[in-house]
């Protein structure tokens, strides 16, 4: 592969580079005072539309696309919410970016409020990340100190104030209206769509949400342009009128059976092998993939015939899986069992849910007491069915669910049972040799399941 | 006019409305199942049971495209050109899973639920269900909680649609129930110290689908298939709420609000509620009596109409206060017998009982202070008869010439009216008639005795707070021995037949001009009078 130079995380080796002063010294928020001198929002606005930037958080969703949806004239505020409750299984790169350079991922973000006319950004943190905490606190204070936050921002006449808001370890504040009902002090129950938070977010105003790198892209893409960001990745399939392409650098987490785990920044379209043999060094071991996941935990499983996939916004959909998702590889060597792996996964959803809507409140629900009852050896076959039948049922694809939590319980399902049935019929098998016809329900108090 | 279609019927749908998909499917009578939406209430669309599919017409072309999606009919708005489709495969398909979800941790509590017979769970379980049961069993029975003192909650029956959470932030603002906990942990839940306790928190009851919330006042009283409901109008304040009065076998189990989008929309409040026991009191007055040398003697119905002819006969001069909880045609009717025996005969509107302030709540219901149903009605028809309405005081304050010979009391209320202070002013009268429910000041005086009826059991017409009338069916019969105002006028004034309220309605409708709205029929919501407000001296 061509020699990649490092965007994202081209300065977090430096020591103190999670400071102002070091930030500035390579040249640190000479993007932004340019912009303010310089540029009208609308013109940042149409760089980014131009670089085709696709969010990073799980979705894809054209970033620029996104800002154009804010109401035009609109009174105010208008909001920004930092989506940095980055809680899907597998995912470590906000937290990289936010301990390390949280300056990048600043000045992403004033220049994100700057294009879209938000006043009020909120940096919805996840709770479990202290050190990010007291880094990106340690950050504003920086930047109120040095006149790039607050009033009159360097004298441009554009005001902005960052707060951080922490969450309370709930994978559903990930989700956009999730966040905004709990930023707002309420149950995070996402919202239902329509109206979209760029019309009804944040108290009821227009309101921008973006991901953590997301924002840091927008900084490279205002300082080096949408040409050269699109010099990076994958262009549209000439065949797909609707394909946005994959273009920029990407985080990509790799964690699990390999010899190095970590986040690795490469362009958008190494496959899953290019990730685990060239940055991973490989499966641990000397052992062989048996199975890997291509971007969190929702979007599935990669076999590991399926290790070929480029991992850009269309490849993972093309061998039946979500997509890219937040591109966090998880490497599971041939020793690992599905069914332990179902059952952790299933077990995280059912957990998650917010149990707001019908489908997935008890669709989680159940698909863990099956789980849990093949688990323990008290497995029927027709249970692979049923789940097969969950999990083609619930989510927003089908339309049957309020936000995209049941899609991602369902796809492990899906790619776990359909993508290794015979490792599950053969489990079921060998534990439960007399029940395996059985189709009637089972009491669970003998099938020995218990919390 | 916008048309959308239906399962291919087409309906039109008028400029204003914004009809939701649930609702313009009622129009082309197609019921969609539903259990969180609520026409008071705000979409949220969590339930899931209302998906159907949807898709629009063009209207140049008239090319229909459906969306792949399911999408839920109350959060769709109906407008020109938008197509939905109710019976899909799909839609089943949606319909028997979300179902499925619903019984898999319900308790299996049917045969000790109150709920069964009316609930949307069983309903929907035999029109859209699976056959058998996937799901593995664990049998039990639902936690009680308590969460206030009318309403009582069976946590595990609970579906999660949010409708009485919704209920107590924008209908009463008093917020009290909440969810609690996470997935499918979730329950409802009162702050320890804040229990439910807004007066109108009996509606909660309603608005659950299932057996969740029950009422603690008719708590496993009676099977709701025994229950027979007939239309009616409450009685204990001027908001006039119409409601169902739902009985078995002569006895009321519970009262239910009506919907009636001009007066009390889907609520009523507990005091109306809850106020109908006073109908079956041991108590209630049931001998007809008069008073003779030795203290009173019991007399036969049958004799009644004789002994108030005589009565009549031995009187010059009469005064009649009409009570304000009397319906509109009882009010006319004994202003007629009065006024055909003694044209001069005072008419006074009976003690009007306020109780504090009007309260009205975040949604716009109103709990009146005035605590009877028909002080408009009962007034406008003593102006009808006597050109101006006057007051229990003004008959009993000092007057020359005293108090006429003959005095007709009314009353109906749960509460004596009078109290004794004033009761005493009628020691003198030579005939004092008193008609009432329960024992009284008066009741003690009286020189010849009625019982008469509790709301229930009159059918008849009240004018509200805004001028609305409304008509209300009797629910059940009086109790031996007691004879509805109605009926007693209609055969004092020996009228053929068996008294009717429609007939008595119709000549007060063609002898009072602000009734006239009232002839022929009366819709269901009631009609609105033009009825003056008369200004009260205090």
């Amino acid at each position: 592969m061509a020699e990649f130079e490092p965007v994202l995380l081209a300065h977090i080796e430096r020591s103190g580079s999670h400071t102002l002063d070091v930030y500035q010294s390579a040249g640190g928020y000479a993007t932004l005072r340019r912009v303010l001198a310089e540029m009208q929002p609308h013109g940042v606005v149409e760089v980014v539309k131009s670089s085709s930037l696709r969010g990073r958080g799980g979705a894809g969703f054209p970033t620029g696309l996104k800002w154009t949806f804010l109401p035009k004239d609109h009174p105010g505020p208008i909001y920004m919410c930092i989506n940095a409750d980055e809680s899907e299984p597998g995912t470590f790169n906000n937290r990289v970016l936010m301990e390390e350079d949280p300056h990048q991922m600043i000045e992403g973000a004033i220049l994100a409020c700057y294009a879209t006319r938000a006043t009020t950004a909120y940096l919805y943190l996840r709770y479990e990340y202290p050190l990010c905490l007291e880094r990106l606190q340690a950050a504003l204070d920086e930047c109120y100190a040095a006149g790039l936050l607050g009033e009159n921002i360097l004298g441009s006449g554009y005001s902005l104030n960052i707060y951080i808001h922490r969450g309370a370890a709930a994978y559903i504040c990930g989700e956009e209206t999730g966040l905004i009902e709990s930023l707002e002090g309420k149950r995070a129950w996402p919202r239902i769509k329509p109206p979209f938070p760029a019309v009804e977010g944040v108290f009821h105003k227009p309101t921008v949400i973006n991901n953590v790198e997301t924002l840091c892209c927008v900084k490279h893409i205002v300082e080096r342009g949408a040409d050269w960001f699109k010099s990076i990745g994958v262009p549209p399939d000439p065949n797909n009128p609707r394909d946005a392409g994959s273009y920029g650098p990407k985080l990509y987490c790799l964690s699990g059976h390999v010899n190095r785990p970590g986040c690795y920044e490469a362009p958008l379209g190494i496959t899953c092998r290019e990730l685990i043999e060239e940055f991973g060094g490989g499966v641990w071991k000397g052992r062989q993939a048996k199975a890997a996941i291509p971007g969190g935990i929702s979007m599935g499983l990669l076999t590991a015939d399926e290790l070929d996939t480029p991992l850009d916004f269309s490849g993972p959909g093309k061998v039946g899986c979500l997509g890219l998702g937040t591109a966090a590889v998880v490497v599971m060597d041939e020793t690992v069992s599905m069914v332990d792996f179902l059952y952790n996964s299933t077990r995280f959803f059912k957990h998650e849910s917010c149990g707001q809507c019908t489908p997935c409140r008890e669709g989680t629900g159940w698909a863990l007491d099956m789980l849990r009852r093949i688990k323990a050896g008290r497995g029927r076959l027709v249970d692979l069915d049923l789940l097969l039948e969950i999990g083609d049922s619930i989510g927003i694809i089908p339309g049957t669910t309020i936000c995209g939590l049941a899609d991602g319980a369902a796809w492990p399902i899906k790619n776990a049972i359909r993508k290794f049935r015979g490792e599950f019929e053969d489990y079921i098998k060998h534990t439960n040799p007399q029940g395996y016809m059985v189709t009637d329900p089972v009491p669970l108090e003998l099938a020995g399941a218990h919390e | 006019m916008a048309t959308v279609t239906i399962d291919g019927t087409e309906i039109e749908i008028g400029e204003g409305e914004r009809l939701n998909g649930i609702q313009a499917a009622r129009r082309a009578g197609v019921e969609i199942p539903h259990y969180c939406w609520h026409p008071g209430l705000s979409v949220v669309a969590s339930c899931r049971m209302c998906l159907v599919e949807t898709g629009t017409r063009n209207a140049e072309t008239g090319e229909i495209s459906m969306l792949p999606k399911l999408v839920p009919a109350c959060q769709t708005p109906a407008r020109d050109g938008t197509i939905f489709a109710t019976q899909s495969e799909k839609v089943k398909h949606a319909r028997a899973c979300v179902e499925e979800d619903l019984l898999i941790n319900h308790p299996i509590d049917c045969p000790i639920c109150d709920k069964a017979g009316e609930c949307h769970l069983q309903d929907y379980y035999f029109q859209y269900g699976q056959r058998s049961r996937r799901a593995d069993l664990r049998p039990f029975t639902s936690r009680r909680r308590p969460v206030g003192e009318t309403v009582t909650l069976f946590v595990d029956r609970c579906v999660m649609c949010s409708r009485c959470v919704r209920f107590t932030r924008e209908i009463t603002g008093s917020s009290e129930l909440m969810i609690v906990a996470r997935g499918n942990q979730e329950e409802i839940d009162v702050l320890p110290g804040f229990p439910l306790a807004n007066k109108l928190s009996g509606n909660v009851v309603d608005l659950c689908p299932v057996g969740a919330l029950g009422d603690r006042d008719f708590l496993y009283h009676q099977r709701v298939w025994f229950l027979k409901r007939h239309e009616g109008v409450c009685t204990g304040c001027s908001t006039g709420c119409s409601i169902f009065v739902e009985e078995n076998q002569n006895h009321i189990y519970r009262l239910k609000p009506r919907e009636n989008p001009h007066v009390n929309q889907w609520w009523m409040c507990d005091d109306g509620r809850y106020g109908f026991h006073h109908v079956h009191r041991e108590d209630r007055l049931t001998a007809a009596e008069r008073r003779g040398d030795d203290g009173y003697e019991a007399i036969e119905w049958h004799d009644v109409p004789d002994e108030v002819e005589r009565v009549f006969g031995a009187s010059r001069t009469a005064a009649c206060v009409v009570s304000p909880h009397l319906t509109v045609e009882e009010a006319y009717l004994l202003c007629k017998l009065i006024r055909r025996r003694f044209p001069q005969a005072g008419l006074f509107l009976g003690p009007v009982p306020v109780v504090g302030e009007d309260e009205t709540f975040p949604s716009g219901f109103t709990i009146h202070a005035e605590k009877c149903p028909n002080r408009r009605g009962v007034e406008e028809v003593i102006r009808h008869f006597a050109g101006d309405v006057a007051t229990l005081d003004d008959l009993v304050d000092s007057r020359d010439g005293g108090l006429p010979d003959l005095v007709w009391l009314t009353g109906g209320d749960q509460q004596p009216s009078i109290d004794e202070a004033t009761a005493a002013r009628f020691d003198g009268v030579a005939h004092l008639v008193v008609q009432d429910l329960f024992d009284s000041p008066c009741w003690h005086r009286a020189t010849l005795r009625l019982p008469g009826a509790a709301f229930a059991e009159r059918e008849g017409s009240y004018v509200n707070f805004a001028g609305r009338l409304q008509s209300a069916r009797w629910a059940v019969r009086p109790p031996q021995g007691a004879w509805v105002e109605g009926d007693l006028y209609w055969r004092l004034l020996e009228l053929p037949g068996m008294y009717r309220a429609r007939t008595v309605l119709d000549e007060v409708a063609q002898q009072i001009p602000c009734f006239a709205p009232a002839a022929g029929t009366v819709a269901a919501e009631g009609v609105e009078l033009d009825v003056s407000e008369t200004v009260r001296s205090e």
